[in-house]
């Protein structure tokens, strides 16, 4: 099927080993922590209605935009208190799984 | 005579019936690459061997102008026949008799077929080929998938069940082949998926074609849902047909022996594995020097590359292998190697196949991607499987097991029967770079020159543990045997296991990590 792959090195607990190393492992996404003031899509869908405005003061909690998905509609809500400092999309943008939608600071 | 002119009436009939959906939809049929029902069942089963059932069922649904409709067979063929001597129930939809849509009597006759198999102990095989559920038969529909994936759930681990997907098999329709024991696909031609491509366009708005979503290299490289991956029907058939030789017609017997081969000359095995344990090496190569006629069946071949599984026969009788391949991410053990290797050795200890293993791994691939797929349950089921294994279990160390793989791979605490290792083989805690990292860290860390002592004190760790002996020494490890040894020491073991008996705690069934 697929044409033989190169061999790469693989560290396993400091040894180095000379293998194939799978495209799953290539492709992996690394850790990340979760950044609350990035606030990102977490379904592709549509933006409904974006309810903050840039400098607006927001609370943990408080729902920020609407996101068409699923048949329904989805309230993402700020997981910090914190200030608006920029809107990335207007209303009718069609959005991926985690695009970047509000940035807070 | 009245005689002559009823059988006049009933070949006519017959004649009629067995074109199935007509000319026109035949020709559509072959359009797409793939043969007729019929076609299938002739070209499957042993010349002459099949008899069919029902084929002058009719539906009697009324909805929907279904009573103006009427359907040859209603759309699938069920009989029974022989592969290779061995007797099978099959059933084959027929796309071109309402796209092999299911409805209440074309289920009724695959349960029956299904029924048959079961009751007279004998393997069943299911060809798909359907665009789901006859919508105009409603929940009827629906009764009728339920009741197969009753059946398929009732007989498994009692006769063998095998799925081959031969055209679309989607929505509620593929959790049959999911619940039956091998799913054989075809490139270009399986469709497989719960959901498709439309229904996803409109509530998610991702746009994937049926061959991306779920066809076949999909399933085989991918999602593991398939065990088999051809590139026609002719050749799914004959790895079809290979199976079958070898494994058990029902639970209750062991698989037909064949005449003892000695594995090929082309394969060395003294050549195979380096001196250097950080350099792969193929490790089916390491099967095919032991194995009778060096032929080695392997099993989902393209997915979770780095564990191998698959038939061979040792002596004629089948066995299964179950083996680390360091070739591919070093042969580490992870989430989809681990579901791999699990649901083939719950197989073979179902029917009555005796595993062998080989073992070269440096332990579970570490990384988040792998913590939050859950390799922790998923690795669980390996050492549930072996443990729960009542077959003979035959282990051969090749060269590294260390930690948690080491115990995995059904080593001597898993109740493996015997225990092997190579001279080559390295039976420790971890490797010697990771041990020098954790154990000496104080003295690297406190030393004037910490390069020169850490490998120092790697030096030190391997002479000390990276080796079969301290393992021997405690009896973890039966024997320590040179590689030309193996062949036999596994033939004598399969010969001694030949009457295993052994009791497991007396329960309904255990809870596995699922």
């Amino acid at each position: 099927m697929a044409k033989k792959k190169e061999f790469g090195t693989l560290n396993i607990n400091s040894t180095l080993y000379t293998t194939r190393i799978s495209s799953r492992f290539e492709e992996r996404v690394p850790f990340k922590k979760q950044d609350p003031f990035n606030v990102l899509s977490f379904i592709p869908g549509t933006v409904l209605d974006i309810l903050v405005t840039p400098g607006q003061e927001v609370h943990k909690g408080d729902a920020l935009i609407i996101l068409d998905a699923m048949k329904m509609q989805n309230s993402l809500k700020s997981s910090v208190d914190a200030k608006v400092k920029e809107i990335l999309v207007k209303t009718g943008d069609r959005v991926p799984k985690g695009a970047a939608l509000i940035i807070l600071e | 005579m009245a005689l002559k002119s009823k059988i006049k009436e009933l070949k006519e009939k017959r004649e009629k019936l067995l074109l199935g959906g007509g000319e026109q939809a035949i020709e559509k049929q072959k359009a797409l690459g793939k043969r007729t029902a019929r076609e299938r069942i002739t070209a499957l089963l042993d010349q002459d061997s099949f008899d069919e059932y029902d084929l002058f069922v009719e539906h009697d649904a009324r909805d929907f102008d279904m009573d103006k409709k009427s359907l040859p067979s209603d759309g699938v063929i069920i009989g029974t026949g022989t592969v290779y001597g061995a007797p099978v129930a099959i059933y084959a939809q027929d796309f071109t008799v309402a796209g092999g849509s299911l409805g209440l009597m074309h289920s009724r006759k695959i349960t029956k077929i299904m029924d048959h198999a079961l009751k007279m102990r004998m393997p069943l095989i299911g060809i798909n080929d359907s665009g789901g559920a006859r919508i105009q038969e409603g929940v009827n529909s629906l009764a009728g998938y339920g009741e197969i994936f009753f059946r398929n759930t009732l007989s498994s681990g009692v006769i063998p069940q095998i799925s081959v997907i031969l055209g679309p098999c989607a929505g509620g329709a593929v959790y049959s082949p999911a619940l039956t024991d091998f799913v054989f696909v075809v490139d270009n031609i399986s469709k497989m998926f719960i959901t498709g491509p439309e229904v996803i366009k409109t509530v998610l708005g991702e746009e994937i074609s049926m061959e991306d979503l779920g066809g076949a290299r999909v399933q085989s490289e991918i999602t593991g849902n398939a065990h088999f991956f051809a590139s026609s029907e002719v050749e799914c058939f004959e790895q079809i047909k290979k199976l079958i030789t070898f494994i058990p017609w029902h639970n209750g017997q062991k698989a037909r022996p064949f005449e003892s081969a000695e594995p090929l000359p082309d394969y060395d095995i003294e050549k195979i594995v380096p001196d250097d344990p950080t350099l792969p090496y193929d490790v089916k190569d390491v099967i095919r020097a032991v194995v009778d006629d060096s032929d080695f069946f392997e099993i989902m071949e393209h997915y979770a590359k780095n564990i191998v599984i698959g038939f061979g026969r040792m002596e004629g009788k089948t066995v299964g292998f179950v083996a680390n391949q360091p070739l591919e991410m070093a042969g580490v053990l992870d989430v989809d190697s681990s579901d791999k290797a699990a649901r083939f050795i719950r197989y073979c200890d179902a029917f009555n196949i005796p595993l062998i293993t080989f073992v070269d791994l440096p332990g579970y691939m570490p990384g988040a991607d792998q913590e939050y797929a859950g390799v922790i349950r998923h690795g669980a089921k390996v050492l549930y499987s072996y443990s729960e294994a009542t077959v003979p279990k035959l282990t051969v160390i090749l060269r590294k097991a260390y930690g948690g793989g080491y115990i995995a791979m059904s080593s001597r605490h898993l109740r493996a029967d015997f225990v092997f290792a190579w001279p080559l083989a390295e039976i420790a805690v971890m490797g010697p770079e990771g041990a020098a990292n954790i154990i000496f860290r104080k003295e690297i860390l406190s030393s004037d020159d910490p390069e020169s002592t850490r490998r120092q004190k790697i030096e030190e760790y391997k002479q000390k543990f990276a080796n079969p002996y301290v393992a021997a020494s405690r009896g973890y490890v039966d024997a320590v045997i040179e590689p030309s040894e193996t062949r036999r020491f596994l033939l004598h073991s399969l010969a001694i296991s030949e009457n295993k008996m052994i009791q497991m705690p007396v329960k309904k069934h255990g809870i596995p990590p699922f």
